[in-house]
């Protein structure tokens, strides 16, 4: 079943590997005086996972819903697997989502909708797949996240960990090339924070897909960039990365709207900077 | 003073603005494919099922108070036989849209704004545009169909059993024969009456929905902002109803009659 939304071939051999699938450039946001984004400019590679770091109210999650075209810059210029996304109307950003999956804080599960029903959202409501197939993908997804059992409960009967689990099945369900994280492990103890690192990790490994992730709690950022996700026998186990993969996950640190660091894990802790120091320690 | 009053306006004529953007995109999803069939389905259930109890609660009642009220007024000219002609043509042409809409307004608007409301302030509208599934289409116009499609039913049986509580009181309080009272019933009634009757609450269901919607989908600030929402939906709803009530009145007025 090829759930991947079909690309042109002069869009598939330009957005190979290396890549960029999103790129900011010098993007600038204001709610009235209020300036949440001042010039931001950042790529993502085909594959990698760029991560978002900053104080709340730094602009992290509004890079996300720029991404997604939910609102539009003042300025600048934001493309997304080969479309600007800053120029399209309602109607033709559905079809650059039909690429995206968004994991929101807290899941934005729909309340009123079985596990099964809210993984399948998209299958059962928006193409034309047998029910077979769609059932069969939400129980493989969920199988993928350890939540098979829980597929005819309602997400009131799930714990914050087990939703945020569920909302990274529903979004990975469409087989999207682009993933994008907003706090995925906030308010959750680090057993289970450590349960969704290391689904993020498994489908940038396994499934290649490329990833924002969006979040002020270091521990996980650094975990989910030093980590690969290896298949070993048929089983899949999370194993320190080759520096040279620990690098492709590229940190940005936002301050106040503006970009004040942009590197590698490693250079991230090397950095002098006194702000960044502060908010690494 | 005037910056208060220019701020005033302008969050006015954004609200005026929004909600007018909100009915093009309802225009538009009415058109155009996808529609969402089984949330149609649902939604009428939702709110005219759903509505049935109150609606006829109130339809009785009212009926029931009206032929006890004017009974004991039309005695003073000797003119109690006529009780049946007062209670219909009130029902069917003013009390049954009116009182049905603002019971709907009550049950209906309020759970439109606290349920899209809720899905506001969760991210759950986000997560909708974000799978490529609008809004508008998916939850508003389901809910405008089912209130445009659902009121007038549930004003004709709110007539139905006004008129029928009417009777009740008519013939055991009032001592009215029960054919003198229907007599009366069909003699009070002409053909526009009844126009006026049906055509009122398509408008008034739609009012009411719309506006819940419309507000619904516009809720932010948490669960506090959800009790506010439902709150204005409700006000909104129920000053529209009987402002909208009176042009229209005014308007098939002038048109049938």
């Amino acid at each position: 079943m090829n759930l991947r939304t079909p690309r042109s071939p002069e869009l598939e051999e330009a957005l190979g590997p290396g890549a960029p699938i999103v790129v900011f450039d010098r993007v600038s946001l204001a709610f009235d005086d209020q300036v949440v984004l001042d010039q931001v400019s950042f790529t993502v590679i085909v594959g990698h996972t760029k991560i978002i770091l900053g104080a709340s109210g730094a602009g992290k999650s509004t890079i996300l819903k720029l991404v997604l075209g939910l609102i539009c810059p003042d300025s600048g210029v934001v493309w997304v697997n080969g479309e600007r996304v800053d120029q399209l109307s309602e109607a033709q950003l559905m079809a650059v989502r039909t690429d995206l999956g968004m994991v929101f804080q807290e899941g934005a599960l729909f309340d009123s909708l079985t596990v099964r029903e809210n993984v399948g959202y998209k299958l059962y409501e928006e193409t034309d797949l047998p029910l077979d197939d769609v059932n069969r993908r939400v129980e493989e997804v969920l199988g993928f996240v350890g939540l098979a059992e829980y597929i005819d409960r309602m997400p009131s009967e799930l714990s914050g960990g087990q939703r945020r689990r569920v909302a990274i099945a529903r979004a990975m369900a469409i087989k999207p090339r682009i993933l994008l994280y907003d706090e995925p492990t906030t308010g959750l103890d680090p057993i289970t924070g450590l349960s969704i690192d290391n689904e993020i990790i498994k489908l940038r490994d396994l499934e290649d897909v490329s990833s924002i992730l969006v979040t002020h709690q270091l521990r996980d950022a650094f975990y989910i960039a030093t980590h690969a996700a290896v298949r070993q026998d048929g089983q899949v186990t999370i194993v320190p990365a080759p520096p040279e993969k620990a690098d492709q996950a590229e940190f940005i640190m936002l301050r106040d709207g503006r970009i004040v660091f942009e590197g590698s894990a490693s250079e991230l802790r090397r950095s002098g900077d006194e702000y960044l120091r502060t908010f690494l320690s | 003073m005037e910056g208060w009053l220019t701020a005033w306006t302008k969050r006015a004529l954004l609200e005026v603005q929004t909600y007018v953007r909100l009915l093009g995109a309802v225009g538009r999803a009415l058109v155009t494919p996808p529609f969402y069939v089984h949330d149609v389905v649902e939604q009428f259930d939702a709110i005219g099922v759903g509505s049935l109890t109150v609606v006829v609660l109130t339809g009785g009642f009212t009926g029931a108070v009206l032929a006890l009220q004017s009974g004991f007024t039309l005695d003073q000219f000797g003119a109690r036989a006529v009780v049946g002609r007062l209670v219909s043509a009130s029902m069917v042409k003013e009390l049954g849209p009116v009182l049905t809409a603002l019971m709907v307004s009550g049950r209906v608007g309020s759970g439109i704004a606290a349920e899209l409301g809720s899905m506001a302030v969760t991210d759950q509208i986000d997560a909708l545009r974000a799978f490529g599934t609008d809004p508008v289409r998916k939850l508003a116009v389901p809910r405008i169909l089912a209130g445009v499609g659902m009121v007038p039913v549930l004003t004709v049986i709110a007539d139905a059993v006004g008129i029928a509580g009417g009777w009740a009181v008519a013939t055991s309080q009032l001592h009215v024969a029960s054919s003198v009272y229907w007599n009366s019933v069909v003699e009070g009634l002409v053909i526009q009456d009844v126009w006026m009757g049906l055509i009122k609450p398509f408008v008034l269901g739609f009012v009411i929905v719309s506006v819940g919607c419309h507000v619904g989908l516009r809720t932010t600030g948490g669960t506090q902002g959800v009790g506010r929402a439902t709150t204005h939906a409700v006000v909104a709803a129920s000053v529209a109803v009987l402002a909208v009530d009176f042009f229209l009145t005014k308007l098939i007025i002038s048109l049938l009659y």
